[in-house]
């Protein structure tokens, strides 16, 4: 076996950062004199409906993966083991806030309020997009890494020039202002549209969170190559305020995520979280993580499984059996509609395709239909002499 | 400001007024660029925007194409409609990768979902003595690219109407502005209708072979034409405005008339929209034509250095011998 490469590059710092970590791996909630604050108003019921939430994205995670094994999907990104991150930093935000996705933000998605049958389409081949972005408040996944950051940082621009210029798009009476968040990975951070994209939201005081889950793995390349420092050191270089938090704790990133909102609200952001997490499945079910990583750093991450943490918290403070079998069945049931509905999904017709490239009349674009749909006709009028 | 006059401007100052009348008008419009608010852009094309609609719709932005198509990317999803310059042709590839692969492709992506209108400007064109980066003519990237409009105007009225018009267009417009025909003057009416930017105009009439040019070269190809003339040779020309889509109805028109097409452009022959012209007006004109179609361009190169872009760039005698080898048939 080839030398394992280092999650660590060998020159790397520390940083100054302190991790924030509320929930402890043992389940025990402990206290951040800094952050506690925000979990204020966060119920035991609140926590419940978190759990649930990550335990019915952890349950269509496999469902994917194994329609995809039964090839009825053409891929599959798992996003097993980013639940905590995903889940804790959605409870944070406003109906109104604007969130770009990359593509493996099945749980926010969930939270947002995304039938995830309609994510399937994407992946079985049947929709580009699959869901209507401005019915969520939620952008459609983008698949050329980092490319949306500069969009979100643009939208985040957009939302404060609304209430600069008095477009009317602008927050309603008593309403909170909207904030623009947007996730990406430890690989993605080293494209330079992330640079751009986080020096114009500096330029433009622009209200936009940058949400950073580093899962320590860009498919075969480990974080050691990405950086020498944790990436929310980086936001000190442009200038604004980078927190690192434990991702895997659902209750330390949804406190942070409020502060940092909270924080942008205010007109004083940006802000930078890196969220460290861990991919604990593969990248995508082309992929075969063996090969480049060992089975000991995987299986000391599982015993971080965000998911078994929140469990043993919700046990710690009395919820009882009859809440988890509850929720596993919920969760299979909803993995079963998810099923149910790939199975039923009928491929798009082609021809739609022609209107959806312009919004305008555009004279090729009518001269390539007219040449597809006389073609079609053809079939058509060949069809009817054979059955004469 | 009245509109009912004819002004008479060059190419920079009437895309000026397109885009003074164009903020006046419509408050989701933006501009945005490097250099482009207080120095007014490095041809001064922007000149007083700034000052009169002020630095939050015009836009002095950071040093980062990919962060301005990037960033007017989000502008445009919150419902602004942003101007982006980019300072020089060469100056777009750091884009490229918002521009072909979001700008494009974000509405088919949403399957209809979401209109983008982002127009992004770029002077082009050579023969300005520049150094490297500062020439090209990238049309044939954009054109090649579904989900853009690509057009470019070579006189003043067009360069209104036509930045108007894609500034008002709910697709992602490609603006290529001939640099050095920037101070090129030419009578404007701001209230003239709105053009049909998608339509290509004959702007002389010939009887013995279709001349079909644009931007810049639609100066050179008027004077080939004339100077043709003088050999007892009519060639008609034509403005192609808009290349992508290209308006080739209108080519083949005047092609069934003549019998014969040169098309001539400043980027590279191989892979250009010579090319493209070329094998369409081949199918359509197969019996009308006298001869192939000829292709006058620069060559497969780099844009090579300002001492020796005379040679490189397509000119009345280039065009001349293009007319004798067509004829010749």
């Amino acid at each position: 076996m080839a030398e394992q490469p280092e999650t660590q590059h060998p020159g790397a710092t520390p940083g100054r950062l302190r991790r924030v970590s509320i929930l402890g791996e043992d389940g025990r909630r402990g206290s951040d004199p800094e952050f506690d604050r925000y979990l204020e108003a966060v119920t035991p019921e609140d926590l419940k409906a978190a759990y649930r939430s990550m335990l019915t994205v952890r349950r269509f995670d496999d469902e994917a993966t194994a329609l995809q094994r039964q090839g009825k999907l053409a891929l599959w990104v798992p996003s097993r083991g980013q639940e905590a991150a995903q889940i804790g930093s959605a409870r944070a935000m406003l109906p109104q806030d604007y969130v770009f996705p990359s593509y493996r933000e099945h749980a926010l998605a969930y939270e947002r309020g995304v039938d995830l049958a309609d994510m399937m389409r994407v992946f079985r081949g049947f929709s580009g997009g699959g869901w209507d972005p401005r019915a969520h408040n939620f952008h459609l996944y983008t698949f050329v890494l980092a490319a949306q950051i500069p969009h979100a940082v643009g939208y985040a621009m957009g939302q404060r020039l609304d209430a600069r210029l008095g477009t009317g798009h602008g927050p309603a009476e008593g309403e909170q202002p909207p904030s623009t968040i947007v996730y990406f990975g430890d690989g993605s951070s080293t494209e330079g549209e992330a640079h751009e994209a986080m020096v114009f939201a500096a330029s433009y005081d622009a209200p936009v969170l940058f949400f950073v889950q580093n899962n320590q793995w860009a498919i075969s390349v480990p974080f050691s190559t990405q950086s020498r420092l944790p990436l929310a050191e980086r936001a000190a270089g442009y200038g604004f305020e980078g927190i690192r938090v434990d991702g895997n704790d659902l209750l330390a990133v949804q406190a942070v995520t409020a502060y940092a909102l909270e924080k942008i609200r205010r007109g004083e952001g940006p802000v930078l979280i890196e969220a460290e997490t861990y991919r604990l499945g593969a990248h995508t079910t082309a992929d075969d993580p063996t090969k480049y990583r060992t089975r000991e750093e995987e299986q000391g991450w599982t015993a971080k499984d965000p998911l078994v943490r929140l469990e043993k918290h919700l046990r710690l403070e009395g919820v009882e059996d009859a809440f988890f079998e509850e929720a596993a069945e919920a969760a299979q049931e909803y993995g079963r509609g998810v099923r149910e509905a790939v199975l039923a999904m009928e491929p798009p017709q082609f021809k739609g395709y022609f209107d959806t490239i312009y919004a305008e009349a555009n004279a090729l674009v009518d001269q390539e239909r007219a040449w597809f749909e006389q073609y079609e006709a053809g079939f058509e009028d060949a069809a009817q002499e054979d059955t004469r | 400001m009245s509109t009912h006059q004819v002004e008479n401007l060059p190419i920079a100052k009437a895309l000026n007024a397109a885009m003074d009348d164009a903020l006046a008008a419509d408050p989701s419009v933006l501009m945005m660029g490097e250099d482009i608010g207080t120095l007014g852009g490095v041809f001064r094309v922007t000149q007083g925007l700034k000052e009169t609609h002020g630095a939050d719709r015009v836009m002095d932005t950071p040093l980062g194409e990919a962060g301005i198509v990037g960033t007017a990317i989000g502008l445009a999803m919150r419902g602004y409609r942003p101007v982006c310059e980019i300072q020089f042709d060469g100056f777009v590839y750091p884009s490229f990768n918002q521009i072909t692969s979001q700008l494009a492709k974000i509405r088919f992506r949403s399957d209809g979902r979401i209109d983008l209108p982002v127009v992004i400007r770029i002077p082009y064109g050579g023969n300005i003595g520049s150094i490297e980066h500062h020439s090209e003519s990238p049309e044939a990237l954009f054109a090649h690219t579904a989900g853009l409009r690509v057009m470019t105007p070579s006189n003043a009225q067009d360069a209104y109407s036509m930045l108007r018009e894609a500034i008002a267009s709910p697709d992602p417009v490609i603006f290529l502005e001939p640099k050095r025909r920037y101070w090129l003057k030419g009578d404007v009416d701001r209230s003239a209708a709105s053009t049909d930017t998608q339509r290509a105009q004959v702007v002389r009439e010939g009887r013995d072979l279709t001349l079909a040019a644009y931007g810049s070269l639609v100066p050179v190809a008027l004077a080939a034409a004339e100077a043709a003339r003088e050999d007892g040779r009519s060639v008609e020309v034509v403005d192609l405005r808009s290349i992508s889509p290209l308006d080739v109805a209108t080519v083949e028109a005047s092609v069934n008339k003549t019998g014969r097409l040169v098309v001539t452009h400043e980027a590279p022959t191989f892979g250009g929209m010579g090319g493209e012209l070329a094998a369409e007006i081949g199918e359509r004109c197969f019996y009308s034509l006298e001869a192939p179609v000829i292709r006058v361009g620069g060559y497969h190169m780099p844009y090579p250095v300002a001492g020796v872009e005379e040679d490189y760039l397509p000119n009345i005698d280039r065009l001349l011998e293009a007319f004798d080898r067509s004829l010749s048939h």
